[in-house]
């Protein structure tokens, strides 16, 4: 039976919700290859995560409990995840383009002397070879390359968070677990954390269901603020192109495209971007676009459901209004 | 004195790319070739570390002999030895065989002139995005890796180890590690100095080293370029454009109206 494995990533006992997503999509190409999913979990303490990852979708799950996987490290963590594919020998194989994923992803690949492809963003079985069809990005958007691995097992790839959508958590969905044993020391690990400092204001742009997003055209930092007020009405958060971010205006968490976050909220408002490909890239998945721009040829007018060309700020300042009479309402 | 090698890549300035709209194809010509931001950030770091702690840099580059002008920069940054690994038989790598290829380069020249204590690598190359060729030569050295080095704290050189921060999903991770190991380096982590002239003028007239899939270096042919490198690309094509939406001008339609229409298609979504 051929086995799509997807890579759990964990911290502190909290499970990335980009794991969930790739279980849904490794669902899917499990099925295509009359197959399995399999969720494959590492770290310490960790045994109670299980059923959550049975209940987005996997068949089976592998875990491995050890001391010095209770934070993530490089080299413990690839010598897990490759002990594991190396007896097991996945067809497929599925890390989140995380900070950590990325860092274990090229390690695992190397590891296993495989491929590796990286921010894929579609995923399909090809009928006749049965081969993965990687595709993703390449050279900031501006073209999409498919990759396959044809000779080489597992195939590997790594997802950005909100590329794929969540399934549906099914509670009580069961599947079947094989705990496993490697031998891991600290020594070994090589790297020690001796502290950590978390984010001051978490930004959750990936996983916001509103972003009031700005870019050059806001003119300037005064510009966010007005969109702020507007993206508190709304419940939502403040994303940006990486022209603003780069003039200073606001911080890099905010940045949304290529070299930013990807984003699939249920409403994207642009206020003044032109709406590169790179940024694009970074929001094409959102349900509902709504862009305003003084320039007609603005290309984020492309994409928009709602394109509005004019000056965003009497358009930011009537909604406002609008809204604060709505909700007095 | 700390030995410090440095990996560079040369890479097209992506911000400036055009794509052939008939051909869907790169239009190469006027794109003008750049070091890697990322791999900036590792220079001015080992320059850092060297004005600081003396030390030796030894930069690599693997691509065309064209990217013989960034080893040149590297040399501004005060490389003091620099190494271009150039051959049609390399063209065509992907992260493996890249990680492959540099890999056994810096064997090579530890056997040569002794053990790194850092190697330093930009987070990813702009061209690529993929952020795989670090951890991959880490592996194949059997040294620790840390990734997103975006601060550096203290390098104990008589206990060997250096404390840095990372840039983690949640938030920022102090790190200490034991020499040698690598270190993929972020933006924050170092800023690039200013060169004195007379680093600018050996820049000028700097030639790197010549490596090929022929010597010095023993590579197994099988695993260098395309022949090397176990993903292959399929299709190439010109991303989909979502279908146009509608489009309404302020100065011919009133500003009710278009408010109005947004309120309604923010409660059809549910957030009104």
């Amino acid at each position: 039976m051929k086995e799509v494995w997807v890579f759990i990533e964990q911290e502190d006992g909290r499970i990335h919700p980009v794991s969930f997503e790739l279980l849904g999509v490794g669902k899917r190409l499990a099925d295509d290859l009359s197959g399995i999913c399999v969720g494959i979990l590492l770290g310490h303490q960790v045994s109670s995560l299980v059923d959550e990852v049975f209940s987005f979708g996997a068949d089976k799950v592998y875990l491995i409990e050890h001391e010095v996987l209770s934070y993530y490290r490089h080299i413990p963590y690839a010598k897990a995840l490759s002990f594991l594919a190396k007896k097991y020998g996945p067809e497929i194989l599925l890390l989140g383009a995380t900070p950590l994923g990325r860092d274990l992803a090229g390690g695992v690949a190397t590891l296993l002397e495989t491929g590796l492809t990286a921010d894929v963003t579609e995923l399909e079985i090809d009928k006749e070879t049965g081969n993965l069809l990687m595709t993703r990005p390449a050279y900031g958007g501006n073209i999409m390359a498919t990759i396959i691995c044809p000779n080489h097992r597992p195939q590997m790839a790594t997802v950005r968070p909100r590329i794929f959508p969540m399934p549906e958590r099914k509670p009580g969905r069961r599947g079947e677990l094989i705990v496993e044993r490697v031998d891991l020391y600290e020594e070994e690990a090589g790297v020690r954390r001796i502290g950590f400092l978390p984010k001051e204001k978490t930004v959750n742009l990936e996983y916001a269901e509103v972003i009031v997003a700005g870019g050059k055209g806001l003119g300037g930092k005064e510009g966010f603020e007005k969109l702020r007020e507007l993206a508190r009405l709304l419940g939502g958060e403040i994303g940006a192109s990486r022209l603003a971010v780069e003039a200073g205006w606001i911080s890099y968490d905010h940045q949304v495209g290529q070299t930013g976050k990807t984003v699939r909220p249920k409403v994207y408002l642009a206020f003044g971007i032109s709406g590169a490909i790179q940024h694009r890239a970074g929001m094409q998945n959102s349900d509902l676009i709504i862009a305003i721009n003084s320039d007609p040829k603005a290309p984020i007018f492309n994409i928009a459901d709602l394109g509005i060309i004019g000056d965003w700020k009497i358009l930011c300042d009537a909604l406002i209004e609008a809204i604060k009479r709505h909700k007095g309402n | 004195m700390l030995r410090i090698l440095v990996s560079i890549k040369q890479v097209p300035d992506t911000t400036n790319i055009r794509i052939n709209p008939e051909t869907g194809t790169l239009i190469r010509e006027g794109i003008p070739s750049i070091t890697n931001p990322y791999d900036i950030i590792a220079l001015s770091f080992a320059c850092y570390l060297k004005n600081n702690y003396g030390g030796k840099i030894t930069v690599i580059t693997m691509g065309p002999p064209q990217a013989k002008s960034s080893l040149r920069e590297a040399v501004e940054f005060g490389a003091d030895r620099i190494i271009l690994l150039t051959d049609r038989k390399f063209a065509g790598a992907d992260t493996l065989a890249t990680s492959y290829t540099l890999a056994e380069a810096i064997k090579y020249l530890q056997a040569e002139e002794g053990p790194f204590d850092l190697y330093l690598f930009g987070k990813q190359a702009i061209d690529g995005d993929t952020a795989q060729v670090g951890p991959g030569v880490a592996v194949r050295l059997q040294v620790p890796v840390i990734t997103q080095t975006v601060k550096f704290e203290t390098l104990d050189l008589e206990k060997r180890i250096i404390r840095v921060h990372r840039k983690s999903e949640n938030g920022i991770e102090i790190l200490e590690a034991k020499l040698p190991v690598l270190l993929t380096c972020d933006k924050g982590l170092a800023e690039p100095p200013f060169s004195p002239f007379p680093l600018i003028l050996k820049a000028v007239k700097a030639e790197p080293e010549i490596f090929t899939a022929d010597g010095p270096v023993n590579y197994q042919r099988e695993k260098l370029g395309l022949r090397g490198s176990p993903t292959q690309v399929k299709k190439v094509y010109t991303p989909e454009v979502k279908k146009k939406g509608k489009i309404v001008d302020l100065s011919t339609t009133p500003l009710k109206k278009v408010v109005d229409e947004v309120i309604e298609l923010l409660k059809s979504k549910g957030i009104l």
